[in-house]
């Protein structure tokens, strides 16, 4: 064997003796923690949380290492010492389907330079992910919370209420040890039992394949994000939200006259916001606004998401519980016309954000008077 | 292709080395490329055409040899075998569509059973109707040339591209009105059209080998230069084939040395630049001439890692085949001039193009009843192959422009070499002037050929001109 063969031999063995004994310690090391980041340093913060499903039109990728993808946020920067950092959680309409960073609900309520009463300088930064489950937002309201913020506005929509819709949210179907923990020491009555276990094997560097893949990606991306500021793919043309509707009054298989709240997540938000000011953070849970059609069958439903009577009843348990448990509460269902929806009953155009954005600069500035 | 597929042809090779012995290569050669053609075929919206390509380059391929073969070496018991041997793999292949609905070797499943049958009994007629009638004329040779060139042309030209889909999809049953300029991906039929062409020429001047039915197949459709090159020649190609095995660790460490280098080239490292190099998507997003500038450079770094990487991985499974590939990529971005990029750049194209093109031109040019200068001969030379090799990327107006760029980049390197050559004497001695020089010229010759990736890179002409208008800061 010349030495040369030797030599490849030698690094082929070697190499697999390393890479199998760091694969086999993987799990030992590493607890899932990714707060290595080019973000806010090579680049600059993402307005919003990575989230993409054409990654290479996007320059953005969904991904499910929370850790990571908080680290990827220009929140994840020290607070100046005259910011009243806001930080705002929802759906994908706080997250801003088809608009851009700056039209989004937290870029419109930083478009002024808001200040407080005390000169301190209003900074929202956008928690929202697209996709409707409060336990998703409660994992990330729960992150957020070690970025110091100064009050948290929560919005909120029914179709992010029914049980079965909680796991199934892809961030919390992939993070199942942490929705597990929140369930259990917050008392939610969620049944985690479903949910996927994670075992040695799916922790060694293997099994953490795919996400360590995305965490790489992910930096990656934010060379085009820098040079681009694009973080979504913007269609030419979109399907607008309908406005004329079947004549089906059911919402999530009921057909009223009352929704089972048993089978609706209230107690998350009850959670929440135990959560919150367990660590003395304000927060404010905002009822967002929904498309009212005024096309067929409007006299049934609001809009493809809700029949009159799910939404009607729903509004009056949320005001119901906020008195009951003292939240503090908005409902905002009806702030925007049906002309400013885009392509769903929940995402708002930019006009539409802007009405938004204005009523909850003054819901801050009611609470902090 | 993508990472399972070159590891599992990786272990194939693999086995292949450990296993192989001399008598048998040449049929297990066989029976793995022919189904490699299949495998690696990749899906498209025509029916049935992941199946019917790979038989028509085989077909293609057994009549250039029937033609091409002197005829007393035609009808040999070896050749039969091969043929036979070919055909009863095919019809495997075919058979597959009784096992599942979907396809196992190929992307799709296979056509029915009896079309397969008529295909097969139809280009059998062919081969055998040539093989037993024709001679190896000039003429003949030349229309096969023509012939292949237009499948080319119909496969690369976008206007033909579309006619060509909308009359496959007639033929097949589907509706012409959904035709796309992206319907046909022919694996590897632009390389498979070098070796024919090459075949063919080497016979027309009488320096074509003897080659069995079997070899030329193994040759034509070897699986490691498939999809991407290199292009051997021939007679080098047919002496590995013919050499003993040499089985020993050195050769399989030589090999897994070319593999591991062309995986860390295409999948970390060209594929982690694909995420923010030159593309029509980004081309025009970027923010900043900076940027700008970033993402032409890592376009540039980006295809030659990729390119080079299935290059080494071809160079490597080959090697353990027992057959050495020629090299394609030789550090072309530390050279001092476009001259010499493009020898050290896809250097088994260059040189097909040069044997094949190039030098017959400039001959009969210089040896031509009409008296043309010098410097026209360079300028035609150069700029016609650089634009035919544009043009092998894709007939567009980019490609094109993308040609007359280094055609005319070269043309300008030739006369400003003639123009310097006496200053170039002059300071032969002066070590430090000429590095100096010599980094300047590599700097200057990387940047026009990353310039010159704008054209490759985009899809039109409005959008390349955008792009070197913010290059420019315009």
């Amino acid at each position: 064997m010349s030495e040369k063969a030797r030599f490849i031999r030698n690094v082929i063995i070697k190499g697999l003796v390393m890479f199998l004994a760091l694969n086999l310690s993987w799990p030992i090391f590493y607890k899932g923690s990714a707060t290595l980041s080019l973000y806010n340093s090579v680049f600059p913060g993402r307005p919003r949380l990575p989230f993409g499903e054409t990654p290479e039109k996007a320059y953005n990728l969904s991904l499910f290492n929370i850790n990571a993808m908080m680290s990827s946020l220009e929140l994840a920067t020290t607070k100046a010492s005259d910011e009243f950092r806001v930080v705002v959680i929802g759906d994908s309409s706080v997250w801003g389907t088809l608009l851009r960073p700056e039209e989004t609900l937290t870029g419109q309520i930083n478009r002024g330079d808001p200040a407080t009463g005390d000169g301190k300088s209003i900074r929202a930064y956008n928690l929202g992910y697209p996709s409707m489950s409060l336990i998703k937002d409660m994992l990330l309201m729960d992150e957020a919370l070690s970025y110091d913020p100064d009050l948290i506005i929560w919005m909120v929509t029914l179709e992010s209420f029914p049980k079965k819709n909680q796991l199934e949210a892809p961030l919390a179907a992939n993070n199942p040890e942490r929705v597990s923990e929140m369930v259990q020491l917050r008392n939610i009555a969620l049944d985690v039992s479903q949910l996927p276990g994670i075992g040695y094997w799916q922790n060694t560097l293997i099994g953490r394949r795919r996400e360590l893949a995305d965490i790489l990606r992910l930096q990656l991306y934010g060379i085009l994000w820098s040079a681009t500021g694009i973080d979504q793919e913007y269609p030419a043309a979109y399907s607008a939200a309908l406005r004329d509707l079947d004549a089906d009054n059911s919402f999530g298989g009921l057909t009223g006259p009352d929704l089972q709240v048993s089978e609706m997540a209230f107690d998350v938000i009850s959670a929440g916001v135990k959560r919150a000011q367990e660590i003395n953070v304000p927060i404010i849970v905002i009822n967002e606004p929904i498309l009212i059609s005024e096309g067929k069958n409007s006299n049934i439903r609001y809009n493809y998401y809700y029949p009159r009577w799910a939404y009607d009843r729903y509004r009056e348990i949320m005001h119901d519980s906020a008195v009951i448990n003292n939240w503090r509460y908005y409902d905002c269902w009806n702030l925007v016309p049906q002309g400013e929806f885009t392509n769903s009953a929940v995402h708002l155009s930019v006009t539409g954000e802007s009405i938004l954005a204005e009523e909850i600069l003054r819901i801050i500035g009611m609470e902090l008077d | 292709m993508s990472i399972i597929q070159i590891a599992i042809l990786c272990g194939v090779s693999a086995l292949a080395h450990v296993f192989i012995n001399v008598k048998w290569r040449g049929w297990l050669l066989l029976g793995l490329n022919i189904t490699a053609i299949y495998w690696l075929q990749p899906a498209m919206p025509i029916r049935w055409m992941d199946f019917w390509l790979p038989t028509l380059i085989i077909a293609m391929t057994v009549t250039v040899w029937a033609i091409t073969a002197r005829p007393e070496m035609r009808f040999t018991k070896n050749n039969w075998c091969a043929g036979l041997f070919a055909v009863l793999l095919i019809i495997c292949v075919a058979l597959t569509r009784f096992i599942s609905d979907e396809g196992i070797i190929t992307a799709s499943r296979p056509p029915q059973f009896g079309a397969v049958l008529a295909g097969l009994f139809f280009i059998g007629l062919i081969v055998l109707t040539f093989g037993k009638f024709s001679n190896p004329s000039k003429g003949l040779l030349t229309l096969f040339i023509a012939g292949f060139i237009l499948i080319f042309v119909f496969i690369k030209l976008p206007v033909l591209m579309l006619l060509t889909s909308k009359v496959l999809r007639m033929i097949v049953g589907q509706n012409p009105q959904t035709a796309s300029t992206f319907d046909i991906r022919w694996l590897g039929y632009s390389y498979v059209v070098f070796r024919i062409i090459h075949t063919i020429r080497d016979r027309m001047t009488g320096r074509l080998p003897d080659i069995s039915l079997q070899e030329f197949i193994n040759y034509v459709i070897f699986y490691p230069s498939m999809p991407a090159g290199p292009i051997d020649r021939m007679e080098r190609f047919l002496k590995d084939l013919r050499a003993p095995v040499t089985r020993s660790p050195d050769t399989f460490a030589i090999g897994a040395e070319r593999i591991f280098s062309g995986l860390i080239k295409k999948f970390i490292i060209a594929d982690s630049l694909a995420i923010f190099s030159l593309n029509a998507g980004n081309a025009l997003q970027v923010n900043s001439i900076v940027w700008q500038w970033i993402i032409v450079y890592a376009y540039a770094i980006q295809i030659y890692m990729d390119f080079s990487g299935y290059t080494d991985l071809a160079i490597g499974m080959a090697y353990w085949l027992g057959v050495r590939l020629p090299e394609n990529f030789n550090q072309p971005y530390t050279r001092a001039n476009l001259t010499q990029f493009w020898n050290n750049w896809h250097m088994s194209l260059t040189q097909w193009f040069r044997g094949y093109y190039f030098n017959p031109l400039t001959r009969s040019m210089k040896s031509g009843k009409i008296k043309i200068p010098a410097t026209v001969v360079v300028l035609v030379a150069q700029v016609s192959t650089m634009v035919l090799i544009g043009l092998w990327h894709g007939m567009t107006w980019n490609f094109l422009l993308w040609g007359l760029w280094h055609g005319m980049g070269m043309f300008i390197h030739n006369r400003w070499s003639d123009f310097t050559k006496p200053l170039t004497i002059k300071y032969e001695d002066r070590t430090m002037l000429k590095k100096g020089w010599s980094l300047f010229a590599t700097f200057l010759t990387f940047q026009y050929v990353a310039l010159g990736w704008v054209w490759f890179a985009l899809p039109n002409l409005d959008s390349s001109i955008a792009v070197f208008k913010r290059l420019a800061g315009l």
